[in-house]
């Protein structure tokens, strides 16, 4: 067993920390971009990801994904973290560095698939599915990518930081939930204009932030590759805002603001898989691939009919892609990098093509069975007139203040529904 | 007695604001208010999806007047608020056939 590394475990301590903040920062990114009438509804699918993932993480989560050496999870020997302690290590940091570490990822994976459903989903329904998607579909392809699991071995593909297992998963999922439960109510008919695009550039820059603990963390240590990575992180990201704003400058003639959060993130989630294997110059190429590719990647929506209402197919799936596929090539040492080439490109491809099925064909079959039992959308009536009033019993802001006066509770009742008619 | 409403663009509001001020209206209502006429709407474009927004803010403003000020009024409010290109507003004069002063009770042209 490694001896403890200081460095390195305070590194991926605040790493850790980096990566949680992540995920209040897509409930903004995520947040700005619905209607006032559901912003709270969104923040709370990925809040709720915050409190149930690492419940079901330390009860068995931890061990399916890295419990051990199983060909498609890891094992049922570490439930409820049976055996951790202080003083067990994970290479050069304690395991429960490395395992707090892993946590935020699933948490923030499953909140992504949210974006795809906004203004429609039952709460409670959304809720289950958080619990019941990490378990049949995250821990699974965590293991398999990272855990040593049937693809590791078979395929070898590089994810250093998650383009396959959290971003083409979750754009899979996404678009495998939005056929099960359909579009919103006057989808591509009602302009659904973002109402708070103030949120969604904070929550652009808090996962931008929290990003470099992702990636330059995923190392698992404070070294040159970790140096590397955030390197090429933030230049990734940067030519990815600017590939996207060209394209928005040549076809809608405005550079807009959520075109450069768009630009971002695209250019962070191809960076993900790819960015300890290329040099700085590759980065760049791949984040100008991003930008460019998701920017028109977000209108096929429209001519295809589904409703991934915040686009996690067209920047999380096709960023993931991008980036999986381009590490395969620009890896290469014609490119500076390390490890590419064009049997690797093949396996890249085949690992991208498993997760994106696998995760497909389960979370439909997952989001199925939820609609027919317990339903996983609204009434269509409490979907129009708000589904955080309706669901939540809340209201994001004040519109209107006259009127109101306390409840039997003491609670103010001014905007609160009737009675009866909240249905979580 | 005679209400004067005039819809103009909002930039415009503190130069008829203060016009009207300095010919001796000492009252007005303005509120926000949004619509179109001839100017239409505007386009604003998310993730390259085109939205048209039909109805442009506006600003409305209401003042209740004495037959005998009204032409005069209606001639500042125009004056001022006018800039020559399409979507300048209007200005129209309806009857009305009592007021009353919440304060005093005072009702008609006392209570302007």
């Amino acid at each position: 067993m490694d001896e403890l590394n200081a460095g390195d475990t305070a590194f991926i301590l605040i790493s850790a920390a980096m990566v949680l903040l992540m995920t209040p920062g897509l409930a903004f990114f995520y947040g700005g971009m619905v209607r006032a009438k559901s912003v709270l509804n969104m923040m709370m699918m990925s809040f709720i990801a915050l409190a149930t993932v690492p419940v079901v993480w330390i009860l068995w989560g931890y061990s399916m994904a890295f419990g051990g050496e199983g060909a498609f999870i890891g094992g049922f020997d570490v439930l409820g973290m049976s055996g951790v302690t202080p003083e067990s290590m994970s290479g050069t940091i304690p395991e429960f560095a490395f395992s707090a570490f892993q946590l935020m990822f699933a948490i923030i994976t499953v909140a992504l698939i949210s974006g795809a459903i906004a203004d429609r989903a039952k709460f409670g329904t959304w809720t289950l599915f958080t619990v019941l998607w990490v378990t049949l579909v995250y821990f699974p392809v965590a293991h398999n990518v990272w855990g040593g699991g049937w693809i590791a071995e078979t395929f070898g593909p590089i994810d250093f930081a998650g383009g396959t297992a959290v971003h083409i998963n979750a754009g899979a999922a996404a678009l495998a939930l939005v056929l099960v439960i359909g579009k919103r109510i006057g989808f591509a008919k009602d302009p659904m204009r973002p109402h708070n695009l103030p949120f969604v550039v904070l929550g652009a820059a808090l996962l931008w932030f929290g990003w470099f603990g992702f990636n330059a963390g995923s190392e698992l240590a404070a070294d040159g590759i970790a140096a590397s990575m955030l390197m090429n992180t933030t230049v990734a990201t940067a030519a990815a805002i600017l590939g996207w704003l060209v394209v928005e400058i040549v076809r809608d003639r405005a550079a807009t603001t959520l075109g450069a959060a768009s630009g971002a993130i695209a250019g962070l989630v191809a960076i993900t898989p790819s960015g300890a294997n290329v040099s700085p110059m590759g980065a760049l190429l791949i984040g100008v691939l991003a930008g460019v590719i998701c920017a028109f990647a977000v209108g096929l929506k429209f001519r295809l009919g589904y409703d991934d209402s915040l686009d996690v197919v067209g920047i999380h799936m096709v960023g993931g892609i991008v980036g999986t596929l381009a590490v395969g090539l620009l890896a290469s040492e014609a490119f500076g990098g390390t490890a590419g080439s064009l049997s690797q490109f093949g396996n890249q491809a085949a690992a991208a093509f498993l997760v994106l099925a696998y995760s497909f064909v389960v979370t439909y079959a997952l989001g199925f069975l939820l609609d027919k039992t317990i339903g996983f959308r609204v009434k269509d009536e409490d979907e129009v007139t708000g589904i955080d009033m309706t669901t939540h019993a809340e209201t994001a802001y004040e519109f209107f203040t006259a009127g109101g006066h306390l409840g039997k509770s003491g609670h103010a009742s001014a905007s609160a529904p009737v009675e009866g008619k909240v249905n979580a | 007695m005679k209400l004067v409403t005039a819809v103009i663009k909002p930039f415009k509001l503190d130069d008829v604001r203060s016009a009207l001020e300095s010919f001796g209206v000492h009252g007005m209502t303005v509120s926000e208010a949004s619509g179109y006429g001839r100017q239409k709407g505007h386009t604003e474009v998310y993730r390259g999806a085109e939205y048209t927004v039909d109805l442009v803010p506006k600003v409305r403003l209401e003042v209740l007047l004495d037959d005998a000020d009204v032409d005069d009024v209606v001639e500042v409010i125009v004056k001022t608020s006018q800039t020559g290109r399409i979507g300048d507003g209007k200005v129209w004069v309806t009857p009305v056939d009592t007021v009353v002063r919440v304060r005093t009770g005072e009702r008609g042209v006392e209570a302007l």
